[in-house]
């Protein structure tokens, strides 16, 4: 065991792959010499070489082009985009050929890549360097969304994201890359060390994707989040004095439905948090799964507490983020039913 | 034609400077030196904490933004990426709305909302301000069509750098404005560095001026730091596509003395190869040597200097006394309003 931040495991979790797997590769935007804007590739060209970690031009659409085409070919490249911003030129490799290959060649041909993007906000990017667009990769049938929130986890999950045989967008919550956020920015930035998850083993071990982690169990009221919010959900369900349940669903596509319905079956409230705004955001999708199977044990109606339905604005980071005092607004709320 | 065009400017200062008038010496000096204190106290405010996220600064390519404009003309669009202060300042926006913007300010250029990468002018005929890089090539596109259909005889400058030269988005364009014949000048900013990868590590091929031959769009590689050889390359240019021939490419040979961003430490380069080119390719030193050359007095130079250090002072002080903006504006601009 070691103590990592997210960084640390990330880059831990690429460096166990390229030795263990000769297939495997990762190449993007300053990976290579430069070991990525938040570090997650430092060293990992000097120790692996120029073949298996390497700089890519600032070109998206063949960035993730190129990967496809590898990964038909038997490789299994991991690339990254500097942040999930920048995914949408290549939207449309992702949606119409990395997401259908296996569909279309009637399962003969598929393309295990993984895409690995830092996403979200708290650190005033504004438009362009702050969003979470894990909906629209959430619909398009064929892609896994992956998204951790904390060391253990990220490293776990991503070595499960290279090793799988479909294509994974693989969403870093970059707020808590060096420590957890609780959502209360006026307090101390904190640091990963002495948090439980930050104990990772040194070897390789996976977390697998489709499975929910129950992050605080309750009985009162469901709370389900993901990447940073759940660590802005469990602050703000220690302040509430609430017995809430806390559940990070750490993996959107595929989705461990099970644990979700057996937790709103025994509260029969819930309360879903995202930073993405809320029409047509992934929180629609769960609440709309939830009632579908609890509509007879729920005791509310279902809360969502997201970014509003706006761009990123520059001027606005903590009136846009959703802070824990929605969070115990959405929780009361729930509750008063 | 696109061959008999190529050629690399540079200016040989003993040669021009009977060309160059005083007014302009000291118009570009002043314009030149109001970028690089601007962004020196915007980098002082980031520090600060007054200025959060993304800031990019433009300290070291002023002679680009300065020597363009010279030859824009009354009605012609400016459309540029992130790196974009400079540009704005260079425009005729306003100091203080620039400033603004960058704390997050109602007073700022587009009331707070959009931050350094994202500001925007209608009045100086400035398109923004975009932070997805490359995107904005493409618009400039749509900018000239636009001038091109109205028959308008005005320009569009579209910029970026060396980085978004690789985006398969740039190609689309070139071919779009050439087969139409739009006027668009594209000006690449080649400060040698995308983020941290050098272009070497990440082009096939360097020279950028030549990214349009096989369209035929001509091109040029010009010395970025002189502000008279980017001058007379943009007048070039700008005739070209004023006259309808069609799009023209200007590669700038510049430099950024600062990181991509203020987080970026700059571990990619050594102090030796910055400190290099500040002492011998300064844009500033440049000009101010011609100055010297042209016998403006020393008095004269320092007048100027203290009227910017005005102006910037007066930036920083509207920039942190601006309200921010009522919690109201983040639901407005969203769509249009009825």
């Amino acid at each position: 065991m070691a103590s990592m931040n997210m960084i640390q495991a990330l880059n831990n979790a690429l460096d166990i792959t390229l030795a263990s797997d000769p297939d495997t590769l990762i190449f993007g935007e300053d990976v290579g010499y430069f070991g990525g804007v938040f570090r997650v590739t430092d060293k990992l060209q000097e120790k692996h070489g120029l073949t298996r970690c390497f700089d890519a031009p600032i070109s998206e659409g063949g960035i993730i082009a190129a990967a496809i085409g590898m990964g038909a070919y038997g490789l299994r490249p991991v690339v990254e985009i500097q942040f999930a911003d920048y995914i949408l030129p290549a939207y449309d490799q992702l949606v119409s050929e990395a997401a259908r290959l296996r569909y279309r060649s009637g399962g003969e041909f598929w393309a295990p890549l993984t895409v690995r993007s830092p996403y979200g906000g708290g650190i005033f990017g504004g438009q362009t360097h702050s969003q979470s667009p894990e909906a629209i990769f959430a619909h398009i049938t064929g892609l896994k969304t992956v998204i951790p929130s904390n060391p253990y986890d990220a490293k776990g999950l991503l070595i499960a994201a290279i090793e799988c045989d479909d294509p994974v967008v693989f969403l870093e919550p970059k707020r808590i890359y060096n420590g957890p956020f609780d959502g209360r920015p006026d307090q101390a930035m904190k640091t990963w060390a002495g948090h439980k998850d930050a104990e990772v083993p040194e070897g390789h071990y996976t977390v697998p994707l489709g499975k929910a982690a129950i992050t605080r169990p309750g009985s009162e009221v469901t709370v389900l989040a993901y990447g940073t919010m759940v660590h802005v959900a469990l602050s703000a369900i220690e302040e509430s004095g609430l017995d809430a349940e806390l559940i990070d669903l750490r993996s959107i596509v595929p989705l461990d439905i099970d644990t979700i319905v057996a937790s709103v079956k025994k509260t029969g409230r819930c309360v879903i948090v995202h930073e993405a705004s809320r029409f047509s955001g992934f929180g629609a999708e769960l609440s709309a799964l939830i009632q579908e199977r609890c509509f007879y044990h729920l005791k509310a109606p279902i809360g969502r507490v997201c970014g509003w339905d706006t761009p990123y604005p520059h001027a606005f980071e903590w009136d846009y983020f959703p802070g824990p005092a929605r969070i115990i607004r959405a929780l009361n709320s729930a509750m008063e039913n | 034609m696109a061959r008999a065009a190529q050629k690399d400017s540079k200016t040989e200062s003993g040669k021009k400077l009977s060309n160059v008038s005083k007014d302009d010496l000291l118009k570009y000096y002043r314009e030149m030196v109001l970028i690089r204190r601007f962004e020196e106290r915007a980098g002082q405010l980031y520090g600060m904490g007054l200025i959060g996220g993304f800031c990019h600064l433009y300290i070291g390519q002023e002679a680009v933004a300065v020597g363009m404009y010279a030859a824009a003309e009354k009605g012609d669009q400016v459309i540029t990426g992130y790196r974009d202060h400079g540009h704005m300042l260079a425009a005729g926006m306003d100091p203080r709305e620039v400033m603004a913007e960058l704390t997050g300010r109602i007073g700022g250029s587009s009331k707070g909302k959009g931050g350094s990468m994202h500001m925007f002018d209608i009045e100086a005929g400035f398109f923004g301000g975009h932070g997805i890089v490359g995107a904005q090539v493409s618009l400039g596109t749509g900018l000239a069509f636009a001038d091109f259909y109205r028959q308008n005889g005005n320009v569009s400058f579209t910029y970026f750098g060396d980085g978004a030269a690789n985006q398969g988005q740039v190609y689309e364009s070139f071919n779009m404005a050439q087969l139409w014949k739009l006027p668009v000048v594209y000006v690449i900013e080649n400060n040698e560095y995308a983020m941290g990868t050098s272009l070497a590590r990440a082009s096939a091929t360097v020279n950028l001026s030549q990214r349009g031959a096989s369209f035929g769009i001509p091109g040029e590689t010009v010395d970025g730091m002189d502000v008279f050889a980017v001058k007379d390359a943009a007048e070039r240019a700008a005739e070209h596509a004023r006259s309808g021939k069609g799009p023209y490419i200007l590669e700038m040979k510049t430099y950024r003395y600062r990181g991509h961003s203020m987080s970026d430490p700059a571990k990619y380069r050594s102090k030796d190869e910055v400190d290099e080119v500040k002492a011998t390719r300064d844009p500033i030193d440049h000009i101010k040597t011609m100055l010297q050359q042209a016998g403006v007095a020393e008095d004269e130079i320092k007048t100027i200097d203290n009227q910017v250090k005005a102006i910037v002072l007066e930036a920083v002080d509207f920039a942190q006394t601006s309200p921010e903006p009522d919690p109201s504006e983040l639901y407005t601009d969203v769509y249009l309003e009825a």
